[in-house]
């Protein structure tokens, strides 16, 4: 069952010097419980393809369906409503809330859904990253493999049925990064959820089972990882 | 929505002190509110417990023309106690000081007041001053001001016509009396049986007859007065009752109160700019938590509402101490208004006044908050993928103009509900948003004359601290707009103060040596050549003697002025037809006059020709040739309007209503004005000492005495306007302190960046001064200049006036505010220069 599919994505932003298109054409398909890498150098617009792919901006044409759901079709409202019920997100940069505890932060998902006493299913998430600890710190306190372990239970809270990583260890030394990739994967395998990873890092995309190689807005390859597909 | 409230929480608890700091700038504008409306409250209260004593009687009757005997003796006959009183201006002097000014009189024959106390030192003197009376015995008590004018105290005598009294005490307070009422016209009080030996007591003397009723107990004085109305009203007898003098002091003080609601209102509304300037920077800060919330799922609204909430209730909290501070400020009030308060004002907490502050704060502090607040709707969620993502917040909502408008309206109903009044609520609001405009367009050109001009070859401090002027998050127009409404209103109200002075001093001493500044008047006709030689002795020019001749309107076009009093649609004010008219007679126009209509002539037909003032035709609803009958002290005269004249009030001169030509009043009975001019104080105050010992009855008016009164009363009036302003300016700083912490994060990086560089701490604390100097500078500067503008505006428009503005007092608000916002400033980054780089770099990572 395809849980993504891109069909003739192209975006362009207009600049000073005329329109600047930093997409183009771009089409790839994704099943349910796949891992997917898209990688690239800077610039070549895997960032922003993470963007529309998540709903988080909207393309200037081509069409993305998330879950089924025509994404281009709908408003920033209905996107966001979108994005709570389906999405789970990991930042190079963690985004925690600033003001809010370990604990907190990773509560916000569930709360955006309505959801009642979810303190201990978050606390559970916390101890499964093993903060549990830390729960009552706020980020400032936390380090920045901490801080990433935080921002991994709250991508898992809401149950997501598609998880978006953008660099998920591009901020952490090589010991602590090893650490955060390992227990993506792990927390990704045990959820069943589908995992669409931006990085540059080619040895973090060779344990995604599909590549989508970029260069200057456009796919120039897609690879079926021959070991993972074994 | 449980969700934002805890949200709204969770997220405020690292940023509550900051939250209320931006909220503080409220506090100062609703104490303000709280602490005039509690007082008003309080006064009202206080009035109605007063009552009585605001009167010092139940019933007070007065007359100022003579009344039908049978009339005058029912008055002897109402209530239980009563008290006469005769009171007259007249010349007054201390023999032992040599003091001389003209001052009220005023005999009493009775135990007045019933109800309430004189206050008098010594407390003796009033029981002495009884029997006295009682016993016709020469014996005064004098107003406290007088005595201080001139140096006289208790156990001095006074000079009344050509007897002398004894003092026995200063008057410090009478029943309804505030110390600008006896500013104005201080009181001599003696025996009314001793005033006849005066010889003051003369025609044409402005005699007003006044009697102070006690009543039996039970007896209801309204159904009195309500039997008794139309036989007073129709002999000129005005009824003053316990209610009517409640309602006429309560409602002058509540129009005070309204008023200076408004200035406080003003320093309200300061203080909510504040707030949005500080919440659009704590916006700025919180983009990118609401980009991770938006990304999240949350909508645009819902990360709206949490920061709303959060704006809410610090705006709430503002609120609520303001209230709590605005109910200790109403203690200090009785203090800023003692020169007006007729009543003793008991002080309690008022809890209405406490929730209208409250609400009134909450509301605008969020309509205030909701401009920045509202960018959050539009937050994309892309900045967590994006550290330079193009700016989402800047575009056209039209949103933002509807929260512009319902400010607007919020203020245009504050003032209606303040004044009741659409036109003084439209102009309010209109005057308002002219301040604000022009003030923000000076900081604009500010911001933008240093951009374009920017002095490249200055030293770097110089340059540093005028970069920051215009740097991103730079709080120049803010501040600006904020210090300068706070000096624009100071300013304004010195500049008022001294135009008025000189306005006074100008229709007298300095409007030409030709104008005369000294008025004597009631000279009676043989007292004429006496007085002339007076002044010739002192060498002083007759400017103009005027013959005045005193009577009554009887009938317009053979209309007796009862019937028109009758007929309610006739619709001519009631004044112009009961009144004493003072007309004079002559042939030709004087050169404060100007004809406009007609011509100055004898006769029309076989009846005297007369010319009337301009404004005064339209009041009357006449027109040339209407016929004009006037009762000259019991002889009918029949005249006609033939012209009409402008007239220049402005002067200390006589001008008239009415004049009527030559040859018909010379043989009625009447007194002289004239017009002289001294040169100095000296040779007023001497020629005024002479003139009451030959001439008791004749009274003097000198300029100095004018301008002597206008100041005392100014002073106290614009002594509580400034206490008012001074929460503007206070706003303004407050609003500066938070603006300086809130923007002080930004300060730190950029001056530690430049001490890693190598900079000092002196070129630190430089660059610093020298910012906070300027927009001290120039946010004074351009309250100033708002003020001449404004007060420029007064002079031509309204007081037709020239405008020379006095620069000490200026230059004094532009010192004062300057230095104040310098040390502010320096005070609260303090931080920045006493903190170790490393700390900070240390911190933000």
């Amino acid at each position: 069952m395809s849980i993504l599919r891109v069909e003739n994505l192209t975006k362009t932003y207009s600049s000073g010097s005329g329109p600047l298109t930093v997409l183009h054409n771009v089409s790839f398909e994704i099943q349910a419980g796949d891992t997917f890498s898209i990688v690239g150098p800077s610039g070549s617009g895997k960032t922003t393809l993470l963007g529309l792919c998540a709903g988080l901006d909207r393309a200037t044409s081509g069409s993305v369906y998330l879950n089924g759901i025509r994404l281009d079709n709908l408003s920033e409202d209905e996107r966001a409503a979108v994005r709570n019920q389906h999405v789970g997100f990991i930042f190079q940069n963690f985004q925690l809330l600033p003001t809010l505890t370990a604990l907190e932060n990773v509560m916000v998902p569930m709360e955006l859904q309505g959801a009642r006493n979810v303190e201990k299913t978050a606390l559970d998430l916390l101890d499964r990253v093993g903060l549990a600890k830390r729960s009552h710190h706020y980020p400032t306190q936390l380090s920045g493999g901490e801080q990433q372990r935080v921002s991994l239970a709250r991508a898992f809270a809401n149950r997501p049925k598609i998880l978006f990583a953008d660099e998920p260890t591009g901020n952490l030394d090589t010991d602590t990064g090893d650490t955060v990739e390992a227990l993506l994967f792990d927390l990704n395998r045990e959820a069943g959820t589908t995992l669409v990873l931006v990085t540059h890092d080619l040895e973090l995309a060779q344990r995604t089972g599909r590549i989508l190689k970029m260069r200057g807005g456009a796919v120039v390859d897609q690879l079926v990882n021959e070991r993972m597909s074994d | 929505m449980n969700f934002l409230f805890r949200m709204a929480w969770r997220d405020s608890r690292r940023s509550r002190q900051r939250l209320l700091l931006f909220m503080s700038a409220i506090v100062l504008g609703i104490s303000a509110l709280v602490g005039l409306n509690s007082f008003g409250d309080n006064l009202a209260r206080s009035i109605d417990a007063q009552a009585r004593e605001l009167l010092g009687a139940d019933l007070v009757l007065s007359y100022a023309k003579a009344i039908p005997k049978p009339t005058e003796d029912y008055l002897k006959k109402i209530g239980k106690n009563r008290t006469y009183e005769v009171s007259f201006a007249s010349m007054t002097l201390f023999p032992r000081t040599g003091g001389v000014r003209l001052a009220q009189v005023k005999g009493l024959d009775g135990p007045f007041p019933y109800y309430g106390e004189w206050e008098v030192q010594p407390r003796s003197a009033v029981e002495q001053f009884r029997q006295a009376a009682a016993r016709n015995e020469r014996v005064a008590l004098v107003d406290d001001a007088l005595l201080i004018q001139f140096g006289a105290k208790p156990g001095d005598s006074v000079r009344l016509g050509t007897q002398l009294y004894f003092i026995a005490g200063r008057v410090l307070k009478t029943p309804g009396q505030s110390a600008v009422t006896t500013s104005v016209a201080p009181t001599v009080f003696v025996a009314a049986k001793s005033l006849p030996e005066t010889g003051l007591l003369q025609r044409g003397s402005r005699i007003q007859h006044r009697y102070y009723y006690q009543f039996a107990k039970g007896q209801d004085v309204a159904d009195f007065v309500k039997a008794n109305e139309a036989r007073f009203d129709k002999v000129g007898i005005n009824q003053d009752t316990v209610e009517s003098r409640k309602q006429q002091t309560g409602r002058s003080f509540a129009d005070l109160t309204r008023f200076l609601n408004l200035v406080a209102f003003v320093a309200l509304l300061l203080g909510c700019v504040g707030v949005a300037s500080a919440v659009h920077l704590y916006v700025k800060e919180k983009v990118a938590s609401v980009a991770v919330l938006r990304t999240l799922g949350a909508s645009g609204r819902q990360a709206f509402l949490i920061f709303l909430i959060q704006t809410a209730l610090m705006g709430l909290v503002g609120a609520i101490v303001g209230a709590l501070a605005g109910s200790l400020v109403q203690l200090l009030l009785p203090r800023v208004f003692a020169g007006f308060l007729p009543v003793t004002v008991e002080t309690a907490i008022s809890w209405s006044a406490v929730a209208q502050g409250v609400g009134v704060g909450l509301l605008v502090a969020v309509l205030f908050a909701m401009l920045p607040l509202l960018t959050i709707r539009n937050v994309s969620p892309l900045r967590t993928l994006r550290a330079s993502y193009e700016d989402d917040t800047a575009g056209r909502d039209p949103f933002r103009w509807a929260v512009y408008g319902l400010i607007v309206l919020f203020v245009m109903a504050f003032s209606y509900w303040q004044t009741r009044d659409w036109k003084v609520a439209v102009g309010f609001t209109g005057g308002l948003l002219a301040a604000f405009g022009i003030l923000t367009g000076l900081g604009l050109l500010l911001i933008n004359g240093v951009r374009r001009f920017f002095p490249r070859h200055w030293s770097f401090v110089w340059r540093q601290s005028l970069a920051s002027l215009y740097r991103p998050n730079n709080q120049t127009v803010i501040l600006i707009t904020s210090i300068g409404l706070g000096a624009f209103l100071i300013a304004t109200l010195t500049l008022t103060q001294n135009l008025l002075l000189d306005r006074v001093a100008f229709s007298g001493g300095e409007g030409g040596s030709g104008r005369p500044n000294m008025v004597l008047f009631d000279i009676q006709n043989e007292q004429k050549a006496g007085v002339r030689a007076l002044v010739d002795r002192y060498k002083l020019p007759v400017v103009q003697a005027v013959p005045v001749v005193t009577m009554r309107l009887a009938s317009i076009n053979g209309r007796s002025v009862e019937a028109i009093q009758a007929d309610t649609s006739a619709k001519i004010p009631e004044w112009a037809l009961t009144r004493e008219y003072r007309v004079t007679y002559r042939d030709s126009l004087i050169d404060s006059e100007k004809l406009t209509a007609g011509t100055v002539q004898a006769n029309a037909g076989n009846m005297p020709a007369i010319t009337v003032e301009k404004d005064y035709l339209s009041r009357m609803k006449l027109k040339l040739g209407d016929t004009l009958t006037f009762n000259v002290q019991g002889a009918p005269m029949a005249t006609v309007v033939s012209g009409t004249r402008e007239v220049d009030w402005n002067r200390v001169q006589t001008n008239f209503l009415i004049v009527f030509p030559n040859g018909v009043l010379e043989q009625a009975p009447q007194f002289q004005v004239l017009m002289t001019r001294v040169s100095n104080t000296e040779q007023s105050a001497a020629f005024q000492r002479e003139l009451v010992s030959g001439f008791p009855n004749v009274s003097a008016i000198d300029l100095g005495l004018i301008l002597r009164t206008v100041d005392e009363i100014l002073q106290k009036v614009s002594f509580v306007i400034q206490f008012m302003a001074l929460f503007s300016i206070l706003t303004g700083l407050l609003v500066l302190a938070s603006s300086v912490i809130i923007s002080r994060y930004q300060r730190m990086q950029e001056s530690v960046l430049l001490r890693t560089l190598g900079a000092s701490r002196r070129q630190i604390l430089w660059i610093q001064a020298i910012e906070y100097l300027m927009l001290g500078v120039l946010a004074a500067l351009s309250g100033v200049i708002l003020a001449l503008g404004a007060t420029w505006g007064l002079a031509y428009f309204v007081f037709e006036t020239p405008f020379r503005p006095d620069l000490l007092p200026l230059l004094a608000v532009l010192a004062v505010v300057t230095v104040l916002t310098v040390l502010i400033g320096l005070f609260n980054s303090r931080a920045v220069l006493v903190r170790p780089p490393l700390e900070v770099l240390r911190a933000e990572a």
